[in-house]
C-alpha cells in the first residue's frame, strides 16, 4: 500500500468571479474544499484618486469621492465636505445640515440593502436580493428627484448642497418609510431566520473584538464583534447629536459573537436605526433657508492640515487634507473602511471551506472602488 | 403504445415486409422521436415556466414582449425559442487544453441518461413506450448514468472550477441516490411489483389508496424521496455542483452554445423523470383523486401531467426561496438523517403490512 501524497492547489478567485464584489483577486491555497491560506490581491481598480486630488481645486475633488465608494456616494461626499469645512472653519446653515443627514441616512439604507441582498446572493438565495433592490430603487428615485443623479451625485458641496430639496420630497420620504418598515420584517422572515441561511453563516468567520480593533476594522463589521463604536455617537459630527438612536451591536444571536450572521444582522438592525433618525430629521427640518447661502466664493483654506472622519455605511471614513493656502490641496489622503475590512480577511478565512470563504467575504461588505481608490 | 404494439401495427400495415428488421427499427425510432419531442418541448415549456415563476416570486414581470417588431411574443411566450436560437448560433468553443473527446462526449452522456429513462415513464393508462417488469429499477439505473457525464465534463474541461463542480456532483448524486432508492423500496414492498404500471394500478380507488396516504412510513418516504431527487437533479438548495456564486459555473463553466444547452435540457428532462416517478410511485399516477370521477383514459393523462407539473412547481418554489447548503452539510443530511430514517421506514412498512396488511 502506497501513501497518497496530495499537494495543495493554488486557486485564483477572481478578478473575474461572480462573488468577489468587484475586481478583486483572492489567491487561495486549497486542499480539496479546505482553504489553508488566502491572500487578497488588490489594485485592479486603482485610479490614482489621491494624486488626482493634488491637481484639482477643492470642489473638483467631490466627484472623485463619489467614485470611491460608489454604493454610498452621498456618505463619501459628506465625509469630504465636513473635512474641508472644518479646515476652513466654515459654518453651514441648519437646513443644509438636516438635508445632509437625511441624504446620508437614506444612503445608508440603500447601501445596507445592497450589501444584505448581495450577501443573500452569495449564499445562494436569489429572491431576497431582488426584493431589496426593489426597495433600494425607491431611495434612488428620491435621490434622482433631488439632484438628478442615481448613483454618483456630487450633491454635497463645501458650504452647502447643490440643490434644495424638491417640492414634495418630505411627503415622498415619509411614504417610503411607512412602506419600508414592514418590509424589514419580510426580509427577516425570508432570509435572516431561514434555517439554511443560519447554518451557512452562524459560527462562520468569527472575528474576535481584539483582532477587529488591532486591524482597525470599523463600522458594522466592528460593531458585530460587540464593540459599541459609532462615530455618529462617539464623536458626533454635523448634527448627529440632536437625534435619538441606538447603536446596535452583535450579540452572537445564532452562534458565536462576531460571526457572519452577526455582521449580517447588525446591518439589518442599523437599517431600522436609520429609519428612526430619518423620521426625526424629516420632522425637525426647518422649512425655509437658502442652501446656497454659505457657499464660499473661493475655497482657499488657510495653511494647515486636518484629519476628519465620518461614519459611512462601511465604517470609519477618514480624510486627511493638507493645505498650503492655495486653491488646490497639497495632499489628500483617504482612509477607507473597506480596506481594513479586506485586510482582516486573511485572518478570518484560513481553515474554512470554499463556500465559507465566499460567505465571509460577502459578510465584510467591501467595495473595491474604495479599496483601490 | 409500446414498441411491440407498434411493430404489430406496422406488420399489418406493410404485409410485404412482415417481421423484417427494418420494420423493427422503424418501430423503435418512432417512439424515440416522440420522446425527443417530449424532452425538447418539456425544456422549452419549463424554461419559460421557471422564468415566469421566478419573476412572480420576485415581484417582476419576467419575459414580456410589447409592440410591433422583433420581440418575444405576447407575455414573452417565444422567449425560450429566441434563447434556443441564440444558443444554436453561438460560437462553439472548446478550450485548447481540454480533453477534446471527453469534452464533446460529456453532454451526450448526461443527456442520454435522462433521455432513456423516459422510456419507462407512464403518462397514462396506455401512454407508455415500454412497460418493463423492472420499470422503476430501470429508471433509477438510467438516472444515475448522468453523474458520469458530470464528472467527465468537470474533468475534461481542464479548469479548476469545473473540477470542483465535477467532484462535488459525484459525491452528492451518488450519495443521494441511496435515500431516494430506499424510499422507493417502500413503494415496491407495498405493491410487490417493479413495473411502473403495476405500481400505479395498485393505487386505484381514490386518493386515500395512494401510497403516500396508505401508512405513515410511506408518507415520510415520499418527502425523503422528493428532497433526495431535488438533490439528485442539482437544484437549489442542493445546487452545489454548479454553485454560481462559488464555482462560477461549476462543471459547465467551459461549455457554451449548444453543448451547454444540452446540460440544461437534461436537467429539465431529469426533473420530469423524477417528478413522474414521484407522481407514479406515491401520488397515484394517472388515477383521479376521487374514485369514479374523471377517471377515463384521457383524464388519466391529465392527472398524471398535473401531478408532475405540481411537483416541478414545488422544485422551482424551492429554488427561488432557499439559500444553498454547504458541501459537508449536504452530506450530513444525507448520511446522518435521510439514510437512517429510510432504513427505519423499510422496517416500519414491513411491520405495518405484517400487522394491518
Amino acid at each position: 500500500m502506497g501513501v497518497v501524497h496530495g499537494e495543495e492547489m493554488v486557486l485564483n478567485i477572481g478578478p473575474q468571479h461572480p462573488s468577489t464584489h468587484g475586481v478583486l483577486r483572492l489567491k487561495v491555497k486549497t486542499d480539496g474544499e479546505i482553504i489553508s491560506e488566502i491572500t487578497p490581491v488588490i489594485g485592479y481598480l486603482h485610479r490614482c484618486f489621491e494624486k488626482h486630488c493634488e491637481n484639482v481645486t477643492y470642489d473638483q475633488v467631490i466627484p472623485y469621492t463619489d467614485r470611491c465608494d460608489y454604493l454610498a456616494a452621498m456618505a463619501n461626499n459628506f465625509g469630504y465636505v465636513v473635512a474641508v469645512e472644518e479646515l476652513m472653519e466654515l459654518k453651514v446653515p441648519e437646513k443644509v445640515e438636516y438635508i445632509r443627514v437625511i441624504m446620508a441616512e437614506f444612503q445608508r439604507i440603500a447601501s445596507h440593502l445592497l450589501a444584505l441582498g448581495v450577501y443573500g446572493l452569495d449564499i445562494g438565495a436569489f429572491t431576497p436580493f431582488l426584493f431589496m433592490l426593489r426597495d433600494r430603487e425607491r431611495i434612488l428615485d428620491m435621490f434622482e428627484m433631488t439632484c438628478g443623479a442615481r448613483l454618483l451625485y456630487n450633491y454635497m458641496w463645501v458650504g452647502g448642497v447643490s440643490h434644495d430639496l424638491p417640492k414634495g420630497f418630505v411627503e415622498t420620504a415619509f411614504q417610503f418609510l411607512d412602506y419600508f418598515e414592514p418590509q424589514i420584517e419580510e426580509y427577516n422572515n425570508l432570509l435572516t431566520h431561514n434555517k439554511i441561511f443560519v447554518e451557512r453563516t452562524a459560527d462562520i468567520g468569527v472575528l474576535p473584538p481584539e483582532v477587529a480593533i488591532s486591524y482597525g476594522v470599523s463600522g458594522p463589521n466592528l460593531r458585530a464583534s460587540g464593540v459599541q463604536w459609532d462615530l455618529r455617537r462617539n464623536s458626533p459630527y454635523s448634527i448627529y447629536d440632536k437625534f435619538e438612536f441606538d447603536v446596535p451591536v452583535g450579540d452572537g444571536g445564532k452562534g458565536t459573537l462576531g460571526d457572519c450572521w452577526d455582521r449580517y444582522y447588525v446591518r439589518m438592525l442599523e437599517v431600522r436605526e436609520s429609519v428612526k433618525i430619518l423620521r426625526q430629521a424629516l420632522a425637525q427640518m426647518p422649512k425655509d433657508g437658502d442652501v446656497h447661502q454659505a457657499l464660499p466664493k473661493k475655497i482657499r483654506p488657510p495653511k494647515g492640515s486636518i484629519y476628519s472622519r465620518t461614519e459611512t455605511p462601511r465604517g470609519d471614513l477618514g480624510f486627511y487634507i493638507e493645505s498650503d493656502g492655495s486653491p488646490i490641496p497639497s495632499r489628500v489622503k483617504m482612509r477607507s473602511p473597506a480596506f481594513t475590512a479586506l485586510a482582516v480577511l486573511g485572518e478570518l478565512a484560513g481553515g474554512w471551506m470554499m463556500s465559507d470563504v465566499i460567505s465571509i467575504l460577502g459578510s465584510l461588505d467591501i467595495v473595491l472602488g474604495e479599496i483601490d481608490r | 403504445m409500446t414498441v411491440d404494439q407498434l411493430f404489430n401495427w406496422l406488420n399489418t400495415l406493410v404485409p410485404a415486409m412482415e417481421n423484417s428488421g427494418l420494420l423493427l427499427v422503424v418501430a423503435i425510432l418512432i417512439p424515440c422521436l416522440a420522446l425527443f419531442l417530449v424532452v425538447a418541448v418539456n425544456a422549452i415549456v419549463m424554461v419559460y415556466a421557471e422564468r415566469k415563476v421566478s419573476a412572480f416570486m420576485q415581484d417582476r414581470m419576467g419575459p414580456m414582449g410589447q409592440g410591433v417588431g422583433l420581440h418575444a411574443g405576447k407575455w414573452g411566450l417565444l422567449q425560450t425559442v429566441a434563447d434556443a436560437l441564440k444558443l444554436l448560433t453561438k460560437e462553439d468553443i472548446i478550450p485548447e487544453k481540454a480533453d477534446k473527446f471527453l469534452f464533446i462526449l460529456a453532454p451526450f452522456v448526461i443527456f442520454i441518461g435522462a433521455f432513456v429513462a423516459i422510456i419507462a415513464v407512464p403518462f397514462g393508462e396506455t401512454v407508455i413506450v415500454a412497460d418493463f417488469n423492472i420499470g422503476i429499477f430501470y429508471i433509477l439505473a438510467m438516472g444515475s448514468l448522468g453523474v458520469i457525464g458530470l464528472i467527465l465534463a468537470g474533468w475534461s474541461s481542464n479548469n479548476k472550477w469545473s473540477l470542483y463542480g465535477g467532484m462535488r456532483s459525484a459525491a452528492q448524486i451518488v450519495s443521494y441516490e441511496i435515500p431516494a432508492g430506499l424510499s422507493l423500496i417502500v413503494v415496491i414492498m407495498l405493491t410487490e411489483t417493479l413495473s411502473m404500471q403495476g405500481i400505479i394500478q395498485y393505487q386505484e380507488g381514490g386518493m386515500f389508496n395512494w401510497i403516500i396516504f396508505s401508512n405513515p412510513f410511506a408518507f415520510v418516504a415520499f418527502f425523503i424521496y422528493f428532497i433526495s431527487v431535488v438533490a439528485e437533479t442539482n437544484r437549489t438548495p442542493f445546487d452545489i455542483p454548479e454553485a454560481e456564486s462559488e464555482l462560477v459555473g461549476g462543471f459547465h463553466t467551459e461549455y457554451s452554445g449548444m453543448r451547454w444547452s444540452f446540460f440544461f435540457l437534461s436537467e429539465y428532462a431529469n426533473m420530469l423523470v423524477v417528478s413522474a416517478v414521484g407522481a407514479a410511485g406515491f401520488l397515484g399516477g394517472w388515477h383521479s383523486p376521487i374514485p369514479g370521477y374523471f377517471d377515463s383514459n384521457g383524464w388519466g393523462v391529465f392527472w398524471m401531467l398535473s401531478k408532475i407539473v405540481f411537483l416541478i412547481f414545488v422544485m422551482m418554489w424551492f429554488r427561488w426561496t432557499f439559500p444553498r447548503l454547504r458541501v459537508d452539510q449536504l452530506m450530513n443530511i444525507c448520511w446522518k438523517v435521510f439514510l437512517p430514517i429510510s432504513l427505519i421506514n423499510i422496517f416500519g412498512v414491513g411491520f405495518w403490512t405484517l400487522i394491518f396488511g
